[in-house]
């Protein structure tokens, strides 16, 4: 019989204000194995813990009860503090009277007579646990970054600089990301290429970062600490090695007409090509889709010109798996695709545009050479209006809820550099609200409506009216002025709402990392864990877990990559003691258990089982514990309930059932 | 029949998976979305480790309704786990229904972790339709009755 003592924590308020903590102690005091039962007004204090462990020597408890906040806040405390007190951490068992009972329910007895209800299936519980012991796992000591933007590198060069070894996959032919596509970033005004490009440099020159490029993550297997994933190395066409960047084949390609990605498709780029200038690696990729080559079998001239001989046309995808023991998520986002939005015109006009595509305009490197020129005809505008949350904090299904976070600053960017280099062109900017917090961002907005006088409209545009002298009537309401104004404007630019990469859902499902409704990866806490995924050696860096700006991006960098070198500096992981366990007298070694196991840690060995009326070698279920997650397939899925789930097992399970229905 | 205030308060059983809906779950506690108190949740590692046996016995003890939980479908912290339970309760409601257990007592339903407001929707829905369905008489054992 196991003696259990009941702790019943206030949370301050949080909990004793819907519930009757007195009366819920004093109510399962009674139970079943029951033999000290209090509360407290912070149990997860320092004074509260010591009170438990002063409680479980003083009345030799073999079991704690804790009710309080949710256990995936602090079952973890409760069971370091059952250790320090010399009971084993899985003697511990959580009653969430906190998230499950007083915060959603009003009425004190109501709420309380929950809370009893749900001590006494914790109780039950524990009458029924059993002293497990912590496995150990060795650590893999190497990191994989998905996504080689901004977020990527700054994780990467973080870890390496730590002494472990880092390897990037990016999906494109270079790393950089959405940061090289940039002309200036706020609210400093540097160009943001002089500040990246080093860093993608530095990246690629690190002898502990290997960067895998043109390459996507196919599959990840293993569990933290001991991951094994399969990169796809697209076939590039070019051989690494051999090529010595110097672009010749891009000059003398003939195929000239293919969309460039990286200038958002404002112009044309080769078929073998690399995307930007600066790209790093500097070596170009052949795209097959569009290269002569590989449509009709003729042309073969950037193989001809190349004089190091590295085009390779019989280059193959090629497979490679290697082993981590942390993988960081930086896959970035995009902008989300506006033909819902045709209220604005964008498919019908080239001169409406996103604020991506002016970036792309705007910059020295770009499609117009950083004059500032209509995609139409190639004057210059003088009226431009800048419409924001295009897509942004949209309450149906069009467009997303939350705010893009980063559109009012560049907007305000934008704004002033026109102004600034252009200062006869007419600037108007139609808002809902400016939002700039951040250090020296206020001062940065007004600097744009006080210094360069950009006209600011508080309200809402309806519609964008291409005309037939290729101008556009921007049909909007003031509403300061409470009044429907029309302005007329050459171009018109849309802070359309930025989403997670497209590939997101996949990459989340093979690392079973949990997402929300938006696609955004959740962290494992929003406040205290706000870098780390709930599932254990995923991390999260970047615009992957939510909206940010560059600085936020770099500090959330280096804080995945401080958390993936707490992770590696490790030499063996604690493993969870939660796993299955066969009990070979019941087992029949019928095999639906290892059908169900996605881990392969159930195998078969002919075993002696004796016991009552049995004594025979037989074939019977093993489980490998050390590949055993926890999951609990096995157990409701075995027909002769020989198999179980040590933490979670039938019988617990049965007896929680059992006291919620009492 | 359990009454309160002249109301029928139905005892619900809420299988959770420690991934996702457990944490839909807390995200609805912590946004303070209220839903009934008759709902009582138990933590599974996963929908996959539920056994039929834990929901006919909670039947067989007096609950109402029956509802599991689980991350979506390719969400599974495990992987498959959610399929299974999707596929085993598929029978097992079928079986139940066939015994006198209305489908709407029994539920499965996907909720993540970021799924506050569904969560307290689904409970709400839940409760709601097993109130109008009234007391679980079909399976429940008389002597566990008070």
């Amino acid at each position: 019989m196991q003696r259990i003592g009941v702790f019943v924590c206030h949370c301050g308020t949080n909990i004793a204000a819907t519930v009757d903590v007195k009366k819920v102690a004093e109510l399962v005091r009674f139970e079943p194995g029951v033999v000290h039962a209090e509360d407290y007004t912070y149990m997860c204090s320092e004074v509260g813990q010591q009170r438990i462990i002063d409680t479980v020597k003083e009345k030799n408890l073999t079991g704690i009860v804790v009710c309080s906040c949710s256990p995936r806040m602090h079952e973890a405390t409760f069971r370091k503090c059952a250790e320090k007190a010399g009971i084993n951490p899985y003697m511990v068992e959580i009653a969430n009277i906190r998230e499950h009972c007083s915060w959603i329910h009003k009425d004190m007895e109501e709420a309380t007579e929950k809370a009893v209800i749900l001590a006494r299936a914790a109780i039950a519980k524990v009458n029924l646990n059993a002293p497990l012991q912590e496995g150990e796992s060795p650590v893999t000591k190497r990191a994989l970054v998905i996504g080689g933007g901004i977020a990527g590198i700054q994780t990467a060069i973080d870890i390496a600089e730590a002494g472990y070894p880092v390897d990037i996959v990016e999906k494109t032919p270079s790393i950089g990301g959405r940061m090289s596509q940039l002309d200036k970033t706020f609210p400093t005004l540097d160009c943001s290429s002089c500040i990246l490009t080093p860093k993608m440099v530095e990246a690629s020159a690190h002898p502990l970062i290997t960067l895998h490029t043109y390459s996507e993550v196919e599959n990840v297997s293993g569990f933290v600490g001991n991951f094994e994933v399969d990169i796809r190395k697209k076939a590039r066409s070019v051989n690494m090695d051999k090529c010595t960047g110097c672009g010749v084949c891009m000059t003398k390609c003939p195929m000239k007409k293919v969309p460039s990605e990286f200038n958002r498709n404002l112009n044309t780029r080769t078929a073998i090509y690399t995307p930007f200038a600066q790209a790093v690696p500097n070596v170009p990729v052949i795209d097959r889709e569009n290269c002569m080559y590989f449509k009709t079998g003729k042309c073969g001239v950037c193989s001809k010109v190349c004089q190091a001989g590295a085009v390779d046309y019989e280059q193959q995808d090629e497979i490679i798996t290697e082993k981590y023991g942390a993988i960081v998520v930086a896959t970035g986002f995009d902008m989300i695709k506006l033909d819902k939005f045709d209220e604005y015109a964008y498919s019908q006009s080239a001169d409406v545009i996103t604020s991506l595509e002016l970036e792309r305009i705007m910059n020295a490197a770009g499609p117009t050479s950083g004059h500032l020129e209509r995609i139409s005809d190639g004057k210059a505008p003088k009226n431009i209006v800048f419409i924001q949350c295009v897509g942004s904090r949209c309450n149906d299904h069009r467009g997303k809820p939350y705010c893009s976070k980063i559109c009012c600053m560049y907007t305000a960017k934008h704004a002033m550099l026109i102004r600034d280099k252009y200062p006869d062109t007419n600037v108007t900017v139609f808002y809902i609200d400016v939002r700039t917090p951040g250090k020296n961002f206020d001062e940065f907005y007004r600097r744009a409506v006080e210094q360069y006088h950009v006209n600011y409209v508080k309200g809402q545009v309806g519609k964008v009216v291409p005309k037939a002298d290729g101008t556009l009537d921007v049909q909007g309401v003031d509403l300061l002025d409470n009044k429907q104004i029309v302005v007329n404007a050459d171009m018109v630019v849309l802070a359309a709402a930025i989403e997670p990469n497209p590939d997101i859902r996949k990459i989340a499902t093979m690392l079973t990392a949990s997402i929300d409704t938006n696609n955004f990866l959740t962290e494992a806490h929003a406040k205290l864990r706000p870098v780390e995924s709930p599932t254990a050696g995923i991390f999260l860096s970047g615009v992957t877990q939510g909206p940010k700006d560059i600085p936020e991006t770099v500090s959330q960098a280096g804080a995945a990559a401080v958390k993936v070198i707490g992770l590696l500096a490790k030499d063996k992981l604690k493993t969870n003691p939660c796993t299955a366990k066969c009990d070979p007298i019941a087992c029949n070694g019928c095999s639906t258990c290892a059908n169900v196991c996605p881990y392969g840690a159930i195998s078969y060995e002919d075993q002696l089982v004796r016991g009552p009326g049995v004594n025979e070698t037989r074939r019977v279920a093993v489980v490998n514990t050390a590949l055993c997650q926890g999951c609990g397939a096995c157990s409701a899925s075995c027909p002769s309930g020989a198999m179980d789930l040590q933490g979670f097992s039938n019988r617990q399970l049965i007896s929680e059932v059992d006291a919620i229905c009492r | 029949m359990p009454m309160i205030n002249g109301e029928f308060r139905p005892k619900i059983v809420a299988f959770c998976c420690n991934w996702c809906s457990y944490g839909g779950a807390d995200l609805a506690g912590s946004s303070r979305l209220s839903y009934p108190a008759d709902v009582k949740i138990i933590r599974v590692p996963c929908s996959g480790r539920v056994n039929p046996m834990f929901i006919l016995r909670a039947f067989e003890r007096g609950a109402d309704g029956v509802i599991i939980c689980g991350c979506h479908p390719g969400d599974c912290h495990y992987s498959t786990g959610n399929y299974y339970a999707r596929r085993r309760m598929t029978l097992l409601f079928s079986m139940l229904e066939y015994i006198g257990i209305e489908n709407g007592r029994t539920r499965v339903e996907w909720v993540s972790a970021a799924e506050g407001v569904k969560f307290q929707a689904t409970m709400n829905e839940f409760v709601e339709k097993v109130k109008s369905l009234g007391e679980n008489v079909r399976l429940g054992d008389l002597r566990c009755k008070d």
